[in-house]
């Protein structure tokens, strides 16, 4: 049987579950064994439904009233006490922040291994994986040992897909049993921050800046570009590691992942750092002096010259043609 | 307070990587070497919180001898002591490395050096295996709280918040702890010339850890597939532009 670990926040899933469950679901079918889903927590009850379309056949509902709200090293022991109970082949998760550190915290309870940010599984006689290392940049085949194999899978490999026949999933309830101090880590409080602007993760254009913009009042005319294209602005690691833009600004293995329709990189060589966080990008552009600067080598477009040159002209030819088109209407 | 940082040090890679023969290594002869950037975090906070509240910043790693530049680096930061679990070079899994760190923990208890926090980058830039600090608390019975990007500590409690979606989720563990943080936690200092040179008289200590049987076995290494071709190229200079804005249309950022 494969459990998979279902990451939410106070009853809201994280989407890239469904990514999850749709590799639970193939892997589940190659070992002839159910697909099987867990549920940390009563607000998570309204789940049920969408685990049922992507094929769970058992949903083990994990409740107590501490459980309510994230507290890791309690839901780790809960699935470790179900895995006790339900014997999985495998447990899966999404290898998210969270998914990360679940799984992590159940091998560290069970004595197992845990293979993060896997690619593929290969559930052989040796049971086989490889996984990410270096953001994406390099993959590792391992060999897992000890049973059950915790693995969590890379997000965005796969589009979600639901099953293709549909079955009531049935509801089995759990209660773990829990000490005071299986709470002493948990979310005593939160602080939303008001979002401002443009969001440079789900940002439809974005424009970023490396080292070749040299400064922090270097980045004023990538903030005119992006306001002119209703984008959001983002910067290499050495730009955020020199002040000159926070670092929730950074685009990289250390910072964000951005899929926007378009990524204009202005000053930016093309790091491993930075080519992670901007994979994502369904198009890219590269404006650098260096001909030879190897993100041209990972780019759609390229302009060779000097940003300082280039983002100007380029602001000017875009204001003219919203006057342009403003004046004829 | 007394704050252990457990580091790697890692290569400073460019635009690719290269795999070396035997498939179990990539290539470093040309590249400098680093200290993770989350864990460069770490060390800042260290020093930083050490700083504020007295007491003393231990940096360990477990790595090859030469990671005692990494080491150097740190202290020359400001942490006041190292510690150097010296391995053949060959890269140890988690587990192997959560419980040489454990040994050594325990051992520095035993001569009466207690840690009141131990920090941890959340992952390392090159393995990324998500789990080693975690590993470490849970055998020493301790609270760990990961993914943190702000850390405060009052009244023999750490304050710690995570970044989500939305905003941020704030946790309260008492010290003893382990954190394990992430980048932009800080802004990391350089290492000062006085620093560099009062760093080499610091004290160091070497140990030569037992390695555990492997519980994920690396069985090699490769690039994933190259993705994508040369760019095309939309001309030079301000000459482009015209050619920018209409591949702007085309992608539909811009109204035509």
């Amino acid at each position: 049987m494969i459990l998979t670990f279902i990451e939410h926040d106070r009853g809201a899933m994280n989407p890239v579950c469904l990514e999850t469950l749709t590799s639970g679901r193939k892997l589940s079918a190659s070992l002839g064994v159910s697909l099987q889903a867990v549920l940390i927590g009563s607000k998570s009850l309204g789940l049920r439904d969408a685990l049922q379309r992507y094929g769970v056949s058992q949903i083990h509902m994990v409740e107590h009233p501490a459980l309510e709200e994230y507290a890791p090293e309690a839901w780790a022991k809960s699935i470790a006490q179900l895995m006790g109970s339900v014997r999985p082949h495998v447990v899966l998760a999404a290898a998210t922040e969270k998914g990360n550190e679940i799984l992590a915290r159940v091998g560290a309870l069970a004595s197992l291994p845990l293979a993060a940010n896997c690619v593929e599984v290969n559930a052989g006689s040796a049971f086989q994986v490889q996984r990410y290392r270096w953001g994406s940049s390099l993959l590792e085949e391992a060999q897992v040992h000890g049973d059950p194999k915790l693995v969590t899978i890379a997000p965005h490999l796969i589009d979600p897909q639901e099953a293709e026949t549909r079955a009531e999933a049935s509801l089995a309830s759990f209660s773990p049993t829990l000490e005071r101090k299986d709470l002493r880590v948990c979310v005593s409080a939160r602080e939303e921050t008001a979002s401002e602007g443009v969001n440079l993760k789900t940002a439809s254009v974005v424009v970023g800046g490396g080292r070749g913009v040299g400064s922090a009042e270097g980045f004023q005319l990538l903030e005119e570009l992006a306001s002119l294209l209703g984008g959001a602005v983002g910067g290499s690691r050495v730009v955020t590691n020199n002040g000159w833009r926070p670092h929730s600004d950074q685009i990289g293995l250390t910072g964000n992942r951005i899929a926007p329709q378009l990524y204009i990189a202005c000053g930016i060589s093309g790091a491993i750092q930075h080519l992670v966080g901007c994979k994502g990008a369904k198009h890219v552009m590269v404006i650098n002096k260096d001909r030879e600067a190897p993100f041209f080598r990972r780019a759609d477009y390229g302009v060779v010259g000097d940003l300082h040159e280039i983002l100007p002209a380029l602001i000017e030819a875009i204001r003219k043609r919203k006057t342009q088109a403003g004046a004829s209407a | 307070m007394n704050i252990l940082v457990c580091i790697k040090r890692v290569p400073d890679v460019g635009a690719r990587l290269e795999v070396m023969s035997g498939e179990r290594a990539i290539e470093t002869r040309n590249l400098g070497f680093t200290i993770s950037p989350h864990e460069e975090c770490a060390v800042e906070e260290a020093v930083l919180l050490v700083e504020k509240h007295g007491g003393s910043g231990t940096v360990l790693t477990l790595g090859p001898g030469d990671a005692e530049e990494q080491l150097r680096d740190s202290m020359a930061r400001g942490m006041d002591r190292a510690i150097l679990l010296e391995t053949d070079g060959e890269d140890w899994d988690p587990v192997q490395t959560a419980s040489a760190i454990v040994e050594v923990i325990r051992m520095q208890e035993i001569q009466g050096f207690r840690f009141d926090l131990i920090l941890f980058g959340n992952e390392s830039a090159d393995a990324g295996n998500y789990q080693v600090g975690i590993r470490v608390a849970h055998t020493l019975d301790l609270p760990c709280v990961a993914g943190i990007k702000r850390i405060e500590i009052r009244e023999g409690k750490v304050i710690a918040r995570r970044e989500n979606a939305t905003g941020w989720e704030v946790y309260q563990v008492e010290l003893p702890a382990v954190v394990t943080v992430k980048e932009g936690l800080n802004l990391p200092r350089h290492p000062s010339l006085r620093g560099t040179m009062t760093a080499r008289k610091k004290p160091l200590e070497r140990f030569r850890p037992n390695r555990g049987q492997a519980a994920l076995e690396m069985v090699r290494l490769r690039l994933p597939a190259e993705q994508g071709s040369a760019a095309e190229m939309l001309g030079e200079g301000k000459q482009a532009v015209s050619r920018i804005i209409e591949v702007m249309e085309e992608l539909e950022v811009l109204e035509k």
